[in-house]
Formats: C-alpha cells, structure tokens, sequence
C-alpha cells in the first residue's frame, strides 16, 4: 500500500509503455553504436594489413636478392622517408640493426596475425605515446623484421566509440524516463479529473461533467463522449423521476379524493345505518391499497437510486438495537424470544430511512413467521465479507428453490398467503440491498428457521461523524 | 383558530376546508402559490397547510418566500410525490411537518392541534402534569399519586410526549415519528404494543385511566 502511494507513476500505463521504449531505445542505439565500432575497426585495419603486407612482400623480395646488407640498406631508405611506415631489423638478441624505431616494442598485443604496440615518437618537439599495429618477419639467422604502420588516429576514434557509449545509453536512458514521467503525469492528470468527475456522479451528482483540456486530443475526444454519455443518462433519470412524480402524483390525488368522500360519509352516517360498517371497510381496502402504491413506489424509487438527499453517515449498530426495541414488546406479547447481543459502531453511509425501513421489515417478518415460543436473533457485526445484520427467526423458513422468487414484488408463498402483508416486504429490503451496493442473502438457519443476512460492503464503511466521537 | 389552506385540487381543497370549519376553525383558502402567499404575507394564521405541487409559485417557493419575510406561521406541507426526497427537500424549506396525501382527516387534524401548540411557548418546562400523573424532566422520574414509576428510556419519552401534548389526540405516525424517528409504516401496529405496556404501568391499579384510545385515530392522555 505504501509503496503504491509513493510511487503512484510507476503504475500508469503510460509510464509502463515508456520505460519499454526506452530500454529498446537504448539497446538499439547501443547495438549500433557497437556494430559501427566493430565495422570501422575492421575496415581500418584491413587498409592498414594490406599496406603492410605489400611492404613486407617487397622487403622479402629485398631480402631474397640482396641479403641482410640490401635489406638493411633499403629499411634505412624507406626510414627516412616513411609517413606512416614504422620499420625496425634486429638481430637475434634485439639488437638494432636499422629502422625508425629506437627500441624494440615493450608491450604488444596479438590479434591474430598481427601485432599493436606503444611506440614513442618526437611531435612538435615533444615525445608521445602513440598506438602502431604492424607484423614481424622472422628472417634465416634469428634476424627479425618488424614492419608496422602507425595507426594513432584510428586507435583514438574506435577508443572514442568505447568511451561514448555508455555515456549516450545513460544519456538515453535518463532523458527518456524523465520525458516518461513528464508524459504519464500529464495523462495521469487527464484520468484523474475523469475518475474524479465519474467518482462524484457515481454518489449521485449526476450534473457533473469531466472537465476538456481544450487541446482536441483524444483524451478531450474521450470527455466529450463520456459528457454527451452522461447528457443522455440524467436526461433519462431525470425523465425516470418524473414519471415516478407523475404517476405518484397523478395516483394520490384520486386515491385523496376518494379517501375524503369516504370519511365524509362515515362522519355523516347515521348509527342505525346498515352500511355504516361498510364504509370503515371501505377505508380500510383504501388505506391497504395505498399502503402497497406507497411501498411499490419506494422500490421502484429506491431501485431506480434516483434518490441521494439522505444520504448520511449513521451507526447501523444502533439502529438494529433502535428496530430491535421497537419490536420488542411485540416479540414479548407472541412469546417470541427477541435475543440481540450488544452491537459494535459500525458506521456507513446510507439512507437512515431507507435502512430502518429494511431492518423493520426483516424483523417484523421473523416475528410474523415464527410459532410462539420460537426465537429470533438479530446480530450486527464486521467481517472480511462486509458488515452483516443477521436476523434469524425459529419459523418454517424459505425452501432453498423458493429463495429468489420471494424477493420479487408481490411474490407471497402459499404457506403464507393467509397472514396480513402486501408481498413487498422482501422486495423493498433487496431494493434497500442493492441501493447500498449490499446484498440480501437468505439461507436456513439452524435447526430451522430462516436467516436473512443484509450485508453491506466494507467500502460503505466510514469513519463516525465526530459529533458521536465528541460525546 | 386561523387556518391558511393553499391547495389546487378544488375537491381535496373542499373537503379540507369543511372538514376544518367542523372542527371550529376559521378558515382561509387559495388555489395557487402567488394568492396564498399573498394571503400569508397579509393575514395572520395561526397554521398554514400548503399543496407542495401548486400552479404559479411551487408549495416549497411559497414557504421559502414566507420565511424570506420573517413569516414564521407553523406550515404543514401536503404532498402527492413520491416521498423519500421530498419529505427533506419540505423541511429544508422551511416546513415543519409533512403530510403524504392520501391523509387521514384525523391525523391532519391531529398534526395541527400540535403545530399550533408548539407555536404558543409555555416557556422551559422542568415538569409536566396530568392529574395526579408527575413527569420531572431533569431528574426523568416518574410518579402517580405519589408512587414511583419505572420507565424504559423509550417508554419515557413516549410518556413525555403524549403529556406534552395533553388533552390532543396523538396519532400513531406521530409517535413514531417524534419517539421514535421513523417515517414509515410498519406493516404491524407495534405502537400498540407499546402503549398497553405503557398503559399497563401508569393506568394499572388506579380508579380512572389516564391513557384513553380513541377511536380510529390514535391516543390522548387526559386527567378526566
């Protein structure tokens, strides 16, 4: 965790794409830089054999005809005249018969059939040091001829080569990276105004839109497609809101007026009246049918997540204990045994309403479905799944194929189609789960009985208001 | 007392306006947002019930522009939206309390008398009374002729409640919305439940009850 938030450029794809490029970048330019050096050597050199095998061919000639004393004539001759040539005979004990150099070579290497050494020699008044490559020719009477030409630039090229090499892939290697970063921060810059903009609509600010840089690259392409995206979605929502506003509105007013007249004639109606009794149920079917309009349109609301006002950071640990004790006295009148074990704070973000609405029906519908005498638990509490309210009850339970039909608008199992209820319970709680990002899992409970489990993402997890923190 | 309706459907408007005239209010009404304003700005009430949907000026822009004018008249706003956003959005407005249509008659009736009890202050009580039923708020005891009485924290401010509002009828909703926070139904009446226990501790033994039911409404506690 650590080492991803100090090194957060190290993750971005385009500072990845970089760093590969750079390190080919740099292999490549070293490649060529060696290959040159390789092939520049070999060229020179190869001039340089060629010079001195066809003087050391002319000099054998010299040798074969004239002997020791022509040889050594003819090596003096050439000594004097010599630009690049390098001559020197000796006699078996390296002792200087004639040639331009004074001594015979301390140090030499042997690439193949040739030799390279360091010579002294007088320029602009000054000794130096310079590099000669040349050949020796072991003559009869352990005479030796050593023809060389001097090969100082050369040698100074190809030593420039080796020492510019690394220097040019450090070089590579330092600009390209910096470029990389400079690079990827900027992009990162792009994507982080795009994951903030889609991180604020996701908690419900639909009016935000991700911010054009104004340079009409594809990164300006992308916003404008993901903004007219985004047009199109809160122009659906909102139609979406409008409808359910409508339909609400259009709905209630007719169900208010008939609410009324049915008051109005209740409060007129006679005691001896024969239908007095008709009109008190009469309201009852209204009020029963309003109450199921009203909880089909908070699912299809809360399904929808059109709504984010209420949201607020609430303590689900209190409010299982706050629902728990609302129904507490009703548990004890069905001598139902209510049992709850201290909750922790667990704080997280939802819709406090929303939330003890679900939590009410989960408990209301253990009470509902459990024998007297029989027992429901509620439990609330964090783990590595996310944080569970478990209410557990005593009752028939659900069969495992039924499970997912029950959570379905208007959806009541046979056994239970005689008990008061709209069938909205179950759906209102899932839509409750998935508003939250939380799910509702419904399994057996032990012995019998059913557990449903409402479990909320550790990510809605926060840290409680301070106000409670205060207290 | 003065009453300000402002509501457009002229047959929900009717209904309202008799419905309060029975019950010996004196009533005003309008059927768009600018003449109830106006009314509102001109007259003084003593509770205004305001439609949220209203043609020319919005329920909430009605409110809002009262409040702008100092207008403190206690507003109950009707509404026929869809409820979870809206009951916020009325009382940022200013409103101070919220009534989905359809409504009960009673329960708006009831949600009046306590508007407008809240509005004439009885200053800070420390104690409230109900015949021989005492309530200290400072050291949460309770006592009946005398004798003391073990409450709950819940069953207290259930108690306290209801004493405050003596001789009004409570609604169901309305317990549950002030003792407890809810804004919704639960599908079974556990507020009953509450009450017999309560009624079980303070009317138990004693000649004359305190805690009544009434009919089709909800609860009053009143000495006789």
């Amino acid at each position: 965790m650590a080492a991803k938030a100090s090194f957060p450029l190290l993750r971005t794809q385009a500072f990845r794409i970089v760093l590969v490029y750079v390190l080919l970048f740099a292999f490549s330019t070293a490649a060529l830089l060696a290959f040159t050096y390789w092939n520049t050597r070999r060229t020179l050199d190869a001039q340089t054999d060629q010079i001195i095998e066809a003087e050391i061919t002319g000099l054998s000639d010299v040798w074969q005809h004239l002997g020791l004393r022509g040889l050594a004539e003819t090596v003096r001759e050439r000594s004097v005249h010599s630009g690049q040539a390098l001559y020197l005979l000796t006699d078996g004990l390296h002792h200087v018969i004639a040639g331009n150099l004074d001594t015979w070579p301390q140090t030499m290497v042997a690439p193949g059939n040739f030799i390279e050494f360091d010579y002294e020699r007088p320029v602009d008044g000054k000794l130096e040091m310079r590099r000669a490559r040349g050949r020796m020719f072991a003559l009869t009477g352990d005479f030796v001829l050593l023809v060389a030409q001097d090969v100082h630039e050369r040698y100074l090229t190809t030593r420039m080569f080796t020492t510019t090499l690394p220097w040019t892939v450090a070089l590579i290697l330092l600009l390209g990276l910096g470029g990389g970063a400079l690079m990827s921060r900027n992009m990162l810059r792009r994507l982080d105004s795009i994951n903030r903009t889609s991180g604020q609509i996701i908690a419900g600010d639909l009016s935000r839109r991700v911010p054009l840089a104004g340079s009409g690259d594809e990164f300006d392409t992308l916003a404008e497609n993901l903004n007219r995206m985004l047009d199109r979605i809160e122009r659906l929502m909102k139609g979406l809101r409008e409808v359910t506003d409508s339909v609400a509105h259009d709905l209630r007013t007719p169900l208010n007026r008939l609410r009324n007249r049915l008051e109005e004639m209740a409060s007129r109606r006679h005691a001896s009246d024969a239908d007095s009794g008709e009109i008190d149920r009469a309201i009852a079917e209204a009020d029963k049918l309003i109450g199921t309009f009203n909880a089909l349109l908070l699912i299809a609301e809360t399904d929808a997540g059109t709504t984010r006002v209420g949201m607020t950071v609430l303590d689900l640990g209190e409010m299982v204990a706050d629902v728990a004790e609302l129904y507490e006295p009703l548990a004890e009148e069905r001598k139902i045994s209510l049992v709850m074990p201290p909750c922790e704070n667990l704080s997280i973000e939802g819709n406090r309403s929303l939330i003890a609405q679900a939590l009410a029906n989960l408990v209301d519908n253990a009470i509902k479905y459990t024998p007297e005498g029989g027992r429901v638990t509620i439990t609330s509490g964090a783990g590595p799944a996310g944080i569970d309210v478990t209410v557990a009850d005593s009752g028939p339970g659900i069969p495992a194929e039924d499970r997912p039909r029950v959570v379905e608008r208007f959806v009541r199992l046979e056994a239970s189609r005689n008990s008061p209820g709209t069938g909205l319970g179950l759906s209102l709680v899932a839509a409750v789960a998935h508003f939250h990002g939380a799910e509702l899992l419904l399994s057996d409970n032990v012995p019998h009985g059913l557990k449903a489990v409402l479990r909320f993402p550790r990510s809605a997890l926060r840290a409680p208001p301070l106000k409670s923190a205060a207290e | 007392m003065r009453i300000l309706v402002i509501e457009d459907d002229l047959e929900a408007q009717r209904y309202l306006v008799q419905g309060l005239k029975e019950s010996g209010h004196v009533v005003d009404d309008a059927a768009d947002g600018e003449t109830g304003l106006s009314l509102a700005l001109s007259r003084p009430y003593d509770v205004a019930i305001v439609d949220r949907m209203l043609p020319k000026k919005d329920g909430l822009a009605v409110v809002a522009e009262m409040r702008e004018h100092s207008n403190q008249v206690p507003v109950l706003f009707l509404s026929a939206l869809s409820e979870v956003d809206d009951r916020v959005k009325g009382l940022k407005a200013g409103g101070d309390d919220y009534l989905t249509k359809p409504y009960a008659f009673v329960e708006l009736l009831a949600r009046i008398d306590a508007l407008m009890r809240r509005r004439t202050p009885t200053g800070i009580r420390t104690r409230l009374d109900v015949g021989d039923l005492e309530l200290d708020l400072l050291t949460r005891a309770a006592k009946r002729s005398g004798t003391e009485i073990e409450l709950q924290p819940r069953e207290f401010r259930l108690l306290e409640y209801l004493m405050r509002h003596a001789g009004q009828v409570v609604t169901r909703t309305m317990l549950l919305e002030s003792v407890w926070e809810y804004h919704f139904d639960p599908q079974t009446n556990v507020i009953d439940v509450h009450i017999s226990r309560l009624r079980a501790k303070i009317d138990k033994g004693f000649e004359a009850p305190l805690l009544h039911t009434v009919r089709g409404a909800g609860y009053m506690i009143r000495a006789h």
